[in-house]
């Protein structure tokens, strides 16, 4: 049985079933506000969601029932009194050592939890960066979307951020670095100084059996890092766009990847009317089209970056994503063919798989 | 003294009473007031700025007020989401 906690603009939605057929939705929690992103901790077995209120701001609600009562998380918050305030939880991560949870949001910070998700602590290192003052915004805000934990070891983490780059920690989040060396936007002028470009990276995946490898979808461009993201290589090429927002891998493989192209930044919808996800099982040097099972025709879908995951591994990789227009598709042979999970949920904004 | 009534969600923080007695000559005032009696409210109505929600509506006997709206003795503050959504 397989479980998917998908993250809708009405709510959260936890769906089971096996590959090849239809998932039931078991429950519905948060009806009617957007769910930016929900995790089960394999540890613990805890949901924990970031429920983004029209009315009340951003929360983060944690519970070992989702059918039941949720707790609001402590700590999610900016300091007080300051110029700035919480606008979004886009990512929940569980963390390497014991209880510890990460969540990202905009404006571009970090949150570490290390009692497995009841209160949170904001990162001051990237808070307090003396480069923030520079950061930009993507047209999703300045969202920090994406945390690479490295299997085995807490001190080293990477995190990305749009429009700010990625960076890196080797101290547990003490201290940061960027690590954007390669990294080529053809968004801004070629001139443009280097401390003055927003660098937009729309999602990372870091191999776990190789962690130095970390994958890359960016604002144009798809990369492939082998030194723990400090330089960047382009393997864009064989896609039929290099635009996109999400990225899967599969983790008993460091040479897999899996992408979703949308045809540019002007016009994000699979391209051709066409949906079909493209993997690589040599780190980027080719690209296969996997379109068996989903739309073939008419479709112009739009995937976002939180909407894409995988559970199990290998053989046994199942995938799924879910698009705005409220499909959830699977995947039970890695790829190979496709299913509808769900067809008729709100837009999806996020899916994780277990 | 100024009475603030709620509704849900935020009555249900609020210790689940709708009806709350608070000090303040100004609409920020009570709401601030409200925050540092009933704890579970922090960051509801008011952001880490202390700035009133952008979907957050505060009405003075039935009146759209702002934060800098004068209050007088007995006078009634309904805290209400706005019409807004998508």
């Amino acid at each position: 049985m397989t479980e998917l906690l998908v993250g809708t603009k009405k709510g959260l939605f936890v769906l089971e079933g096996e590959p090849g057929a239809p998932f039931e939705v078991t429950t519905r929690a948060f009806a009617g506000e957007p769910v930016e992103n929900a995790l089960r901790d394999p540890r613990s077995g805890r949901l924990l969601a970031s429920v983004t209120s029209a009315f009340y701001g951003p929360k983060l609600w944690y519970t070992d029932d989702p059918a039941g009562e949720w707790e609001q998380a402590q700590g999610v918050a900016l300091p007080e009194g300051g110029d700035a305030a919480l606008e979004r939880i886009w990512v929940i991560v569980a963390g390497e050592a014991d209880g510890t949870i990460y969540a990202g949001g905009d404006p571009g910070v970090l949150f570490e939890s290390r009692d497995g998700g009841e209160s949170f602590a904001l990162n001051r290192g990237l808070w307090e960066h003396p480069t923030r003052p520079k950061w930009t915004p993507g047209g999703g805000g300045l969202c920090l979307h994406s945390i690479a934990t490295w299997p085995d070891e807490p001190d080293r983490i990477a995190v990305a951020i749009s429009a700010a780059g990625v960076w890196l920690s080797d101290d547990r989040g003490e201290t940061w670095r960027k690590g954007n060396a390669g990294l080529k936007p053809n968004y801004v002028p070629e001139d443009m100084p280097e401390d003055e470009v927003g660098l937009c990276v729309h999602r990372l995946r870091r191999a776990p059996t190789r962690p130095e490898r970390i994958f890359m979808q960016f604002h144009g461009g798809v990369y492939r890092s082998d030194d723990a993201g400090e330089s960047w290589h382009d393997i864009a090429p064989g896609l039929p766009s290099d635009f996109g927002f999400p990225l899967a891998i599969d983790p008993a493989d460091p040479d897999s990847a899996y992408v979703i192209p949308l045809v540019a930044d002007m016009d994000r919808v699979t391209p051709e009317g066409r949906v079909r996800v493209y993997e690589t099982r040599d780190a980027g040097a080719t690209w296969t089209p996997r379109g068996n099972g989903l739309p073939p025709e008419h479709a112009y879908l739009t995937i976002l970056r939180e909407a894409f995951d995988w559970a199990g591994e290998g053989e046994a990789l199942e995938l799924y994503f879910g698009a705005t227009s409220g499909g959830v598709f699977g995947s039970g042979d890695a790829g190979a063919s496709w299913f509808d999970a769900a067809t008729h949920l709100p837009p999806v904004l996020s899916v994780t798989a277990a | 003294m100024p009475h603030v009534h709620l509704r849900e969600p935020l009555k249900r923080l609020a210790g689940n009473r709708s009806e709350h007695a608070l000090e303040g000559a100004t609409v920020g005032e009570v709401l601030l007031a409200l925050e540092r009696a009933q704890p579970a409210l922090d960051g509801w109505i008011l952001d880490e700025r202390d700035v009133l929600r952008r979907h957050i509506n505060v009405f003075v006997n039935g009146e759209l007020g702002g934060p800098d709206t004068q209050l007088g003795a007995g006078d009634r503050l309904d805290i209400l989401p706005a019409i807004s959504g998508g």
